[in-house]
């Protein structure tokens, strides 16, 4: 899965803003909540959102920092509605 | 949760090697956890890893050396839990394990923030934990002293 990359090389805050501000319908996961394959990493509130058919969170590489990145969400959409806002 | 077996342990998490003293320093921090009687357990990145590999073939201080996200899946699903966690800090990204550590791990937690701005870096913190803070990027003497420091702390703790 190759997602599109929304924001580079950014901190885990500057994450946390573009989702809140650009993301209508975002939620809350605690550090550690695993998307995919994936155990998100970064200090609380950590912020998913949904755009149409799509999932949009933070992924953190030690050596280049975070990265907001947009994959087509597929069950994990349902996993998160399902979580309160 | 499952705690690690045989004494107490401590989990010393590294991210990108990029800063010389991190290999060094965490070298150290393994080996005087041993000689406190703490097992130490090392979780990083493949390069953090790979030079604590060569530079100690036989593990004689390194002790365990795993790979950092397989290890933060397993606090995740609280399958495992140590008694302390060392953070190396020197950019965003090890802020953000060290809050992902403060989250998942009832461990006691030090954020050991080194680099060459270390104050700017330790201005994202806002989880509790114990801020060890070295201006330190190639030589390791003022880090291995805050070291010395933090694990006295942690042996009187024991007692």
């Amino acid at each position: 899965m190759k997602p599109d990359i929304l924001l580079s090389r950014c901190s885990f805050m500057e994450a946390r803003e573009y989702v809140k501000k650009h993301i209508r319908e975002h939620y809350e996961v605690e550090p550690g909540y695993k998307i995919f394959d994936v155990h998100l990493i970064g200090v609380p509130p950590l912020l998913v959102g949904i755009d149409g058919d799509d999932v949009i969170f933070p992924y953190t590489k030690p050596c280049h920092g975070t990265f907001v990145v947009k994959v087509p969400g597929g069950d994990e959409i349902a996993r998160l509605r399902a979580r309160r806002r | 949760m499952m705690e690690e077996k045989a004494g107490e342990t401590a989990l010393i998490l590294l991210g990108c090697p990029q800063v010389p003293v991190q290999t060094s320093v965490a070298l150290y921090c393994a080996y005087m956890l041993q000689q406190n009687g703490i097992r130490p357990i090392i979780a990083g990145t493949t390069a953090a890893r790979k030079l604590l590999e060569v530079a100690d073939p036989e593990r004689h201080y390194a002790g365990t050396l795993e790979d950092l996200d397989t290890v933060i899946g397993e606090f995740a699903e609280k399958k495992r839990d140590v008694d302390y966690c060392f953070v190396f800090a020197h950019n965003d990204s090890g802020i953000a394990y060290a809050g992902t550590m403060a989250y998942l791990s009832k461990a006691r937690l030090y954020v050991l923030l080194f680099g060459e701005h270390p104050e700017e870096v330790a201005a994202a913190i806002t989880f509790p934990c114990e801020q060890v803070t070295v201006k330190a990027t190639h030589n390791p003497m003022p880090m291995k002293k805050k070291i010395d420091e933090v694990i006295r702390w942690v042996a009187a703790s024991k007692q």
